[in-house]
């Protein structure tokens, strides 16, 4: 039947290219939310932002092993999930306590934002060397809990498909917390007072200071949100896959690529950034053969190939494709950010 | 004595002295205004009497009070307000937003005060929930006008407010200025269009290489001969 056909390639589609790009999206959005309130505020791009996320989800990791030798576990949920706000306050205070020792030296001398980044490049090196010493370099998995929302056994037995889609818990955590999470962010940062002072800072930071905003206490508080945003990000994609070290510092690139496309220092253009990046990139690694081959009429049709247009090994590539491409024709990004 | 008197001030940015010996004032609700060719140091002087530049030889008093030494934002607190030449609105929040920010160091309740903005410039309550980025020049100016005025300040200061806008949208903004001065505040302008600007101040101020060259009522400086020639184009 001609319409079931369709429903198949929509199911492939949706289990290996919707449903990851969905969820990794939310992940890089999450990370590009803290680069770009960075970037806004501090006005630098801070290269220890990858390894903050890693630090925050050591964090998480250690208190969720505690929790479960004290047996405690969240049902069905990852037990992750509880340790969670321990790992952003942690991680909140080692970045705060960066700013106190590295970045507020270079605030009072008005270093220029070059100085700053490479100072996150030592900051980024610290806690990279932290990370690997307190919980090794190696790949970790400390997910718990029930493993599917949905299997793909299921999904088709109830719409009677060939092909099923299954959603992992991770996967529906992810989006559902990076949901709460810029809704929450949002509204602070367009109904507090502090949020808009924040955003009031970062659009003119000279006019701020004479209007009586505190500097101090902007900078201050943007720190606490991305390091809160780097812990979460970071830890729903350590669930969702697994954590390691120099993954972390891996994702940097995704995560700037879609800070940058969006619009540096534009929260909304980090959001978009971050679904652009990942989309692109699980499209153009898939291989299209088995949606091509319900997708085309007739039953016996087979593709030569795997119709793949790009090998996985490519994934950094795209991101870095894409960054080259909006560097060259729009430098402010998709919602006109800074230009960089 | 002056509500705000900003004696022999000397000083500048770095090495260089900009200003010399250069002394402003004002009175309570009367308008003053400093005028002079370009890079005469009229937008540093402004500068240097609201704290944003380290004067090394004279001082600023307010109300009598002496605040040389106070920052930007502790004169702020003290009753001072002051829109910059350039740069002066936040340009990718509200126009409501930037009111908000203007009286960001109130804790009491601001609705009335913006109210009063909104009555003096009405434009800016159609536009209020517009970014300021997206207004004309003209009531960008409001929005930077009306930003200052949140604080209820009692010196507002202005460093060219009309630069930019049209000859109507000049007069308009001046007939706003004078309202504000007449509910009791001390204005003290910079302005480029010289003679409009000397026609409603109280007072004048020739600034030229960072010296006063002539000081008197701007009804007097507009009928000075040598002001008229070199100033005032004839
Ligand atoms: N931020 C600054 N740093 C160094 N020099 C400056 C700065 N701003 C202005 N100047 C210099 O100070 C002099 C006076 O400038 P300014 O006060 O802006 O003049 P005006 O406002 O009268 O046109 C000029 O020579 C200008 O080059
Ligand atoms: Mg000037």
């Amino acid at each position: 039947m001609e319409g079931m056909e369709i429903l198949n390639a929509l199911a492939v589609f949706s289990n290996y290219v919707l449903v990851p790009a969905l969820t990794y999206g939310s992940q890089l959005a999450l990370g590009a939310l803290g680069v770009t309130l960075i970037y806004g505020v501090l006005r630098f791009s801070n290269f220890a932002h990858g390894d903050t996320m890693a630090f925050g989800t050591m964090v998480v990791i250690l208190f969720t092993w505690l929790f479960q030798s004290w047996g405690i576990s969240f049902g069905p949920l990852p037990t992750a999930l509880l340790a969670l706000p321990f790992g952003i306050l942690v991680c909140i205070a080692l970045v705060l306590l960066s700013d106190k020792f590295v970045y507020r030296f270079y605030r009072r001398k008005k270093a220029a934002p070059v100085i700053f980044m490479i100072a996150s490049m030592g900051v980024m090196f610290v806690m990279n060397g932290l990370v690997r010493f307190i919980i090794s370099p190696k790949d970790i998995q400390f997910r718990d809990g029930e493993r599917f929302i949905i299997k793909a056994r299921e999904f088709k037995q109830m719409f009677g498909l060939d092909e099923g889609v299954a959603i992992k818990v991770t996967q529906g955590i992810t989006v559902v917390i990076a949901i709460v999470v810029v809704i929450a962010l949002f509204w602070f940062l367009n109904r507090t007072r502090t949020g808009k002072s924040m955003r009031a800072f970062s659009d003119n930071e000279d006019l701020a200071l004479l209007s009586g905003i505190n500097p101090d206490k902007v900078v201050m508080i943007t720190w606490m949100i991305a390091a809160a945003l780097a812990t979460i990000a970071g830890t729903l994609y350590g669930l969702d896959k697994s954590f390691k070290a120099f993954t972390y510092f891996m994702l940097l690139l995704p995560i700037f690529a879609s800070a940058i496309v969006g619009g540096l220092g534009s929260p909304l253009g980090a959001i978009a950034g971050g679904y652009l990046i990942a989309f692109t990139e699980i499209m153009l690694t898939y291989a299209y053969k088995k949606v091509a081959e319900y997708m085309v009429p007739g039953d016996e049709w087979e593709a030569d190939s795997l119709m793949q247009l790009l090998s996985t090994d490519y994934k950094f590539a795209v991101s870095f494709m894409i960054l080259l491409l909006v560097l060259l024709f729009r430098p402010t990004g998709i919602f006109k950010g800074k230009s960089v | 004595m002056s509500f705000l008197t900003a004696e022999n001030m000397t000083g500048g940015y770095g090495a260089a002295d900009i200003l010399h010996d250069c002394t402003i004032t004002a009175e309570e609700g009367e308008i003053a205004v400093i005028v002079g060719p370009n890079g005469a140091g009229k937008s540093t002087a402004m500068k240097a009497v609201f704290g944003m530049l380290d004067i090394h030889t004279g001082s600023v008093k307010l109300d009598g009070e002496d605040i040389t030494k106070l920052s930007p934002q502790a004169r702020v607190a003290k009753g001072m307000a002051f829109v910059p030449q350039t740069n002066n609105v936040f340009p990718t929040i509200s126009v409501e937003e930037n009111l908000e920010m203007g009286a960001f160091l109130r804790e009491d309740d601001i609705s009335k005060t913006m109210e009063q903005v909104y009555e003096l410039f009405p434009i800016l309550k159609d536009k209020r929930r517009q970014n300021a980025g997206e207004l004309s020049g003209g009531q960008r100016q409001q929005v930077a006008v009306g930003r200052a005025l949140m604080t209820q300040p009692k010196l507002l200061m202005l460093d060219e407010p009309t630069a930019g806008v049209s000859p109507i949208v000049m007069d308009e903004l001046f007939d706003r200025i004078i309202e504000v001065a007449r509910s009791g505040i001390s204005i003290l302008m910079v302005e480029q269009n010289a003679r409009q600007a000397l026609n409603i101040a109280d007072k004048g101020y020739v600034l030229v290489q960072g010296r006063n060259k002539f000081t008197d009522t701007g009804e007097a400086l507009l009928a000075n001969p040598e002001v008229r020639k070199s100033f005032l184009g004839g």
